[in-house]
C-alpha cells in the first residue's frame, strides 16, 4: 500500500465509510502497530475515538477487597526507578499519567483534561511543541492539588543525569513548561512524530513535587515517599513490603465519579507463574494474575472447568530468530562477530532464503506455545490474519533444497551441503527455556532435510540476557551463527523497535556491546528510511516507510520472524479487568470491577 | 571458662572475615549486574546504566569495594539493596518475623514428633510400632520438602478446596479470625517443614536413646525398683539427649535465613525467599548481608553448642 492508497482509505473512515476499527486493523495487518495507525486517524484530521470503557458500578467504593498476583513482587514504589514492569505496575496504583494507551492504541486522558492534537490547538504543526492541558480539581491523597508545577517538576526530576532515573531516556531530549496553573508545554529539539512519550504510560507517571522536590538529582534513594506514595490514583497507600506485599485502600476523593470500585488492593508478590495461574484460573484465591509464561496446555487444562480464564492479548513482541551477518569464528581487534568481518555462509542470500524456509512456524505454535504464539511472517507486530502479501512464510523443504543447489551448494557424503571447501554447518543458540529447546529441535530437523547441520547450543538466560563485557555467551555478542530469543516492543511506536536494523546501531566492542543491532546488518536503503520516519510529521507517510522498512527486512532473511508473543494475563472469570499491550496492567485500574 | 569464651570469639573473627571474603568474591565475579533489566530495555539510555553503576560504586576494583563493604559492616551498615533501594536491615527486618514464626513453629513441631516417637521407638527396638515408625521416618526424609509441599497443595488447596496455598504476613483480620486465618495459611508450611525435620530426628533420637538404654547403670536403675516411666524419663533420655541438643542447636541459624524452596512454593515472605529473589536479580548487598549474617550465626551456635555440651556433661571440660 502506497501513500495514495492510505490517503484514501482515510478519506473513507472521514466520510464514514470504513470505521475507525476497520482502518486500524488494516493498518495492523499491514505491519503497523495499532496505536501509530490511530496516531495518523489523528493526524489526519478524523476525530479521536472516545474510548468508550464500560462500567457497571454506579456508586463509588463496595467492592470489598481486590487481590492481585504477581510473581515478581514491585521492589519499588517509585516510577522514575522502576527497572520492570513489576515496578511500573506496583507504582501505578498510585501514581497516574496524564494520558493512558487503550488497547487499541488510542490515548485515553487520565490526568489531562483533553488529548491535544491539531486540531484543538494542543500539537504543533511543525512537530516541535505539544501543550497538554491538565484535568482541574484533581487532589494528591494529602489533599494537595495537583498542578501544572508537579508535572514539569517530574521532567526536572527525571531529566537531571545525577537522578539517574530510569525514565531519562524520555525526558532528557526534551524540555516541559509551564504556561498556566493547569497547562504545560513540552518542546522537542526537532520534529518529532511520536510526541506522546514524556508524561504519558508507564514512563509518564506523575510524582507530587512538594514531596519530591528535595530529593532530586544524587539524593532521590533518600525520599521518603519512595516507600510511601503520595498519588493521585484510585488507591490509597497502606502498606509496602518490597518483593512480597502492596496494600492500598480506596481513594474516597478519586477525581473520576463513582470510581474506584473496590475497598482495598492487595498487591502479592513472588512465587512462580503457573502456580500464580492455579492461584486465579483454578481455585479462584485471587483475582488477577500478572505475565502468565505458562504453558497453553496447562492453561488450557487449568481453564476447564476453572473459576477464571487466560486473557490473551497481541502485542508486538516477537520471538524470531536472528542471522548473523559477521563471522562469529574469527577474532579480530579482540573481538568476534566484528563489523570488519562477513559471515562466510550466511552472506550468500540463497543460504539465508533456504533458512527461510525451514522454520516450520505452524508446527511451533501448534506443538509448543498455542494461543501464546502465534506464527507470523512479519517483524512488525502483525497477526496472521493480516499478514502482508510480500510478507508470507512458508514452510518447504524442497524449495529450500533447490535454491540451495541452484546457488552451488553441493551434499557430500555425509549429508551435509558444502561450497568452496566450506560446510553449511551453523551454530545455534538461544537461553534454556523450554519451549525455546523444542524449536530449537524443530528448526535444527528441517535444516538437517535440507543438509544444513545445526549445533544447537542454549545458555543459562542470566548469563545470555546480561550485558556482562566479560561473558562471550550474551545475546548482544552473538558469537554464534545464528540465534533466537524475543525482542520486546515496550513502546507502541515502532521507531525506537525498528531502530534495531539500522547500521550506527551496530553492537561492538567500542560500545560494549550496547548497540541494539544484533545481526550486524548494514543497509544503506533501511538507513535512509528509518531517517525520514524519524522527522516524518506526515503519519501517512511515516506510516509507508515502517512498512517499507519490515518488508526489507523480511526480503533480506535479516531475521526471521518465528511467533509474536502476546500479552497473558489470569483473570477471575467475573472480575472486569482489560488489558492493553501499549501500557502497564493497570492501565485502567480505576474501572476494574467485579460483577455480582 | 571466660577464658575459653574469649578466645573462642576472638578465632572467630578471621573465619568471619574469611568468609566474608569468598563470598564477596565469588559474587563479584559471577556473570550478570543488578541492571541487567535496564540492558535490555531499549527506553532507557545506556548512561543511565552507567550513572547507577558508578553512584552504587559498582565500578570500583573488588579489593576497593571489599573493604567498604568491610568497614561499612563494621560500623552496623549493612548498605542498601540495588533493586528496591531500601536499606537491607529494614529489608530483613521485615521478613524476619515470619521466617521466625514459621521456621521456629516446625522446628518445634519437629521436635514433638521426633521425641516420643524416637524414644519409644528405642525402648521397643523392632516393634511393629518402630518398623512403622522407621518406615515413615525413611519416607519422610527421602521426600524433599518442594515435593511434598506441591503434593500438599494439590491435596489440600485444590482437591479438597481446604487451605488457601499463597501466604499472606499481613492478613487484615483481628482477633480469633486473625488466629484462624494465619492458622489455616501457616499449617501446610509448617507441616512440611516440621514433619521433613522430625523424621531426621526421630532416628537420630532413636539411635541416641538405643546407645543408652543397653548401658548398665539403665539396668541398675530398673533392678533398683525403679518404675519403667522414671528410668526412661530420668536416666536414660537426660544423657542421650546431648547429642540431639547440640544438632538443634545447629539447626538454630537455619530458622534466622528461612527455608529457601518451601518459601517459594507457599509464597511465605521469609528471609529465604528474599535470598532467592536477591539472588535472582544480582542484589549483592542483600545477599552479603543474609549469608553473612547466616555464617555469623552458624560461628556463634557452635560456640554454644560446645559451652552446652560442658554444661550437659561435666565430663568434658573447656579450656
Amino acid at each position: 500500500m502506497d501513500e495514495q492508497e492510505l490517503r484514501d482509505v482515510i478519506a473513507e473512515v472521514k466520510a464514514g465509510r470504513l470505521s475507525r476499527r476497520g482502518f486500524v486493523q488494516m493498518m495492523v495487518g499491514l505491519g503497523l502497530t495499532a496505536p501509530l495507525a490511530a496516531q495518523m486517524l489523528a493526524s489526519a484530521g478524523v476525530a479521536q475515538a472516545q474510548t468508550k470503557l464500560a462500567y457497571k458500578p454506579t456508586k463509588r467504593g463496595g467492592g470489598g477487597a481486590l487481590k492481585v498476583l504477581w510473581w515478581q513482587g514491585s521492589t519499588l514504589l517509585n516510577p522514575h526507578f522502576a527497572v520492570g514492569t513489576k515496578d511500573q505496575d506496583g507504582s501505578r496504583i498510585f501514581y497516574e499519567p496524564l494520558a493512558s494507551w487503550d488497547p487499541d492504541g488510542n490515548l485515553v486522558p487520565v490526568l489531562a483534561a483533553e488529548i491535544p492534537s491539531v486540531q484543538n490547538g494542543g500539537l504543533a504543526k511543525d512537530g516541535k511543541s505539544v501543550t497538554w492541558k491538565l484535568k482541574k480539581g484533581v487532589q494528591w491523597h494529602d489533599g494537595k492539588p495537583f498542578t501544572a508545577d508537579d508535572v514539569v517538576f517530574n521532567w526536572e526530576f527525571a531529566a537531571d543525569p545525577a537522578t539517574a532515573s530510569v525514565t531519562s531516556g524520555t525526558y532528557k531530549d526534551v524540555k516541559a513548561q509551564k504556561i498556566d496553573s493547569h497547562t504545560i508545554k513540552v518542546s522537542f529539539a526537532k520534529p518529532t512524530p511520536f510526541w506522546a512519550d514524556p508524561f504519558v504510560g508507564v514512563r509518564g507517571m506523575i510524582i507530587p513535587k512538594h514531596l519530591f522536590e528535595a530529593f532530586k538529582g544524587g539524593k532521590s534513594r533518600e525520599a521518603p515517599a519512595n516507600l510511601k506514595p503520595v498519588g493521585t490514583g484510585p488507591y490509597k497507600f497502606v502498606d509496602f513490603k518490597p518483593g512480597d506485599m502492596v496494600k492500598a485502600e480506596i481513594n474516597p476523593n478519586y477525581h473520576v465519579a463513582n470510581r474506584p470500585f473496590f475497598d482495598t488492593l492487595e498487591m502479592k508478590g513472588g512465587g512462580d507463574a503457573i502456580s500464580a495461574a492455579r492461584a486465579v484460573i483454578q481455585t479462584g484465591e485471587f483475582d488477577y494474575a500478572w505475565n502468565m509464561q505458562v504453558e497453553d496446555e496447562i492453561l488450557k487444562r487449568l481453564e476447564q472447568g476453572g473459576k477464571g480464564r487466560a486473557d490473551i492479548l497481541l502485542g508486538g513482541n516477537i520471538e524470531h530468530i536472528q542471522l548473523n551477518n559477521t563471522d562469529p569464528w574469527t577474532e579480530v581487534d579482540g573481538e568476534r562477530s566484528s563489523i570488519k568481518t562477513k559471515h562466510p555462509l550466511l552472506t550468500d542470500p540463497a543460504v539465508r532464503q533456504a533458512l527461510n524456509l525451514l522454520v516450520d512456524r505452524a508446527s511451533v505454535q501448534e506443538n509448543i506455545y498455542g494461543r501464546t504464539g502465534i506464527a507470523t511472517a512479519n517483524f512488525l507486530n502483525a497477526p496472521p490474519r493480516f499478514v502482508s502479501k510480500n510478507t508470507k512464510w512458508e514452510l518447504n523443504i524442497d524449495k529450500a533444497n533447490q535454491i540451495l543447489e541452484a546457488a552451488g551448494w553441493k551434499k557430500g557424503a555425509d549429508g551435509i551441503r558444502a561450497k568452496d571447501g566450506k560446510k553449511l554447518k551453523l551454530v545455534y543458540q538461544t537461553s534454556i527455556n523450554s519451549p525455546r529447546q523444542k524449536n530449537q529441535a524443530i528448526v535444527k530437523q528441517a535444516a538437517a532435510k535440507a543438509g544444513i547441520d545445526m549445533e544447537l547450543k542454549s545458555v543459562t538466560a542470566s548469563v545470555y540476557f546480561s550485558s556482562d563485557v566479560a561473558n562471550p555467551d550474551t545475546y548482544t555478542k552473538f558469537y554464534t551463527d545464528i540465534q533466537m530469543y524475543t525482542t520486546t516492543m515496550t513502546q507502541p511506536d515502532p521507531e525506537l523497535f525498528m531502530n534495531q536494523f539500522t547500521s550506527w546501531e551496530v553492537a561492538s566492542k567500542d560500545n560494549k556491546w550496547q548497540g541494539r543491532n544484533i545481526t550486524r546488518w548494514k543497509n544503506e536503503e533501511y538507513d535512509k528510511l528509518f531517517r525520514a520516519a524519524e522527522s516524518e510529521m506526515d503519519p501517512v507517510k511515516r506510516a509507508a516507510l515502517f512498512i517499507k522498512m519490515n518488508d526489507l527486512v523480511i526480503q533480506h532473511v535479516v531475521v526471521i520472524p518465528v511467533v509474536a508473543r502476546p500479552r497473558v494475563s489470569a483473570v477471575f472469570n467475573k472480575l472486569h479487568a482489560p488489558p492493553s499491550p501499549w501500557d502497564s496492567d493497570f492501565w485502567n485500574l480505576s474501572h476494574w470491577y467485579r460483577e455480582a | 571458662m571466660s577464658k575459653y569464651l574469649v578466645r573462642r570469639l576472638l578465632i572467630s573473627i578471621p573465619a568471619l572475615l574469611g568468609i566474608s571474603l569468598v563470598l564477596f568474591t565469588v559474587l563479584a565475579l559471577a556473570p550478570g549486574d543488578p541492571f541487567e533489566e535496564l540492558a535490555t530495555n531499549p527506553n532507557v539510555p545506556a548512561e543511565v546504566r552507567a550513572n547507577l553503576r558508578t553512584q552504587f560504586g559498582l565500578d570500583d576494583p573488588i579489593a576497593v569495594r571489599y573493604v567498604r563493604w568491610v568497614a561499612a559492616m563494621a560500623k552496623g551498615d549493612w548498605g542498601f539493596s540495588f533493586t528496591s533501594r531500601v536499606d537491607v536491615s529494614t529489608l530483613i527486618m521485615q521478613r524476619l518475623p515470619t521466617t521466625l514464626f514459621v521456621l521456629g513453629t516446625a522446628q518445634l513441631l519437629g521436635l514433638l514428633v521426633a521425641l516420643p516417637v524416637g524414644i519409644y521407638s528405642a525402648v521397643r527396638p523392632y516393634s511393629i510400632f518402630d518398623q512403622i515408625a522407621t518406615t515413615f521416618a525413611f519416607i519422610g526424609f527421602s521426600l524433599p520438602t518442594f515435593f511434598t509441599g506441591l503434593l500438599f497443595i494439590l491435596l489440600f488447596s485444590i482437591y479438597l478446596d481446604w487451605l488457601p496455598f499463597i501466604y499472606r504476613a499481613d492478613i487484615s483480620a483481628t482477633g480469633w479470625r486473625w488466629m484462624w486465618e494465619m492458622a489455616r495459611q501457616a499449617i501446610m508450611p509448617i507441616a512440611v517443614l516440621g514433619l521433613f525435620q522430625g523424621a531426621s530426628m526421630t532416628r537420630f533420637v532413636r539411635s541416641a536413646v538405643l546407645e543408652v538404654v543397653q548401658l548398665d547403670y539403665v539396668n541398675t536403675a530398673r533392678s533398683k525398683g525403679l518404675s519403667e516411666r522414671v528410668t526412661i524419663l530420668k536416666h536414660v533420655v537426660r544423657n542421650a539427649l546431648i547429642p540431639v541438643v547440640t544438632l538443634v542447636a545447629l539447626q538454630i541459624p537455619g530458622i534466622f535465613t528461612g527455608a529457601v524452596i518451601t518459601e517459594q512454593i507457599f509464597r511465605v515472605p521469609g528471609i529465604g525467599s528474599l535470598l532467592i529473589s536477591a539472588i535472582l536479580s544480582n542484589d549483592t548487598p542483600v545477599i552479603m548481608s543474609i549469608t553473612f549474617v547466616f555464617s555469623a550465626l552458624v560461628v556463634f551456635f557452635n560456640l554454644i553448642a560446645d559451652v552446652v555440651y560442658g554444661w550437659l556433661d561435666p565430663r568434658i571440660s573447656l579450656r
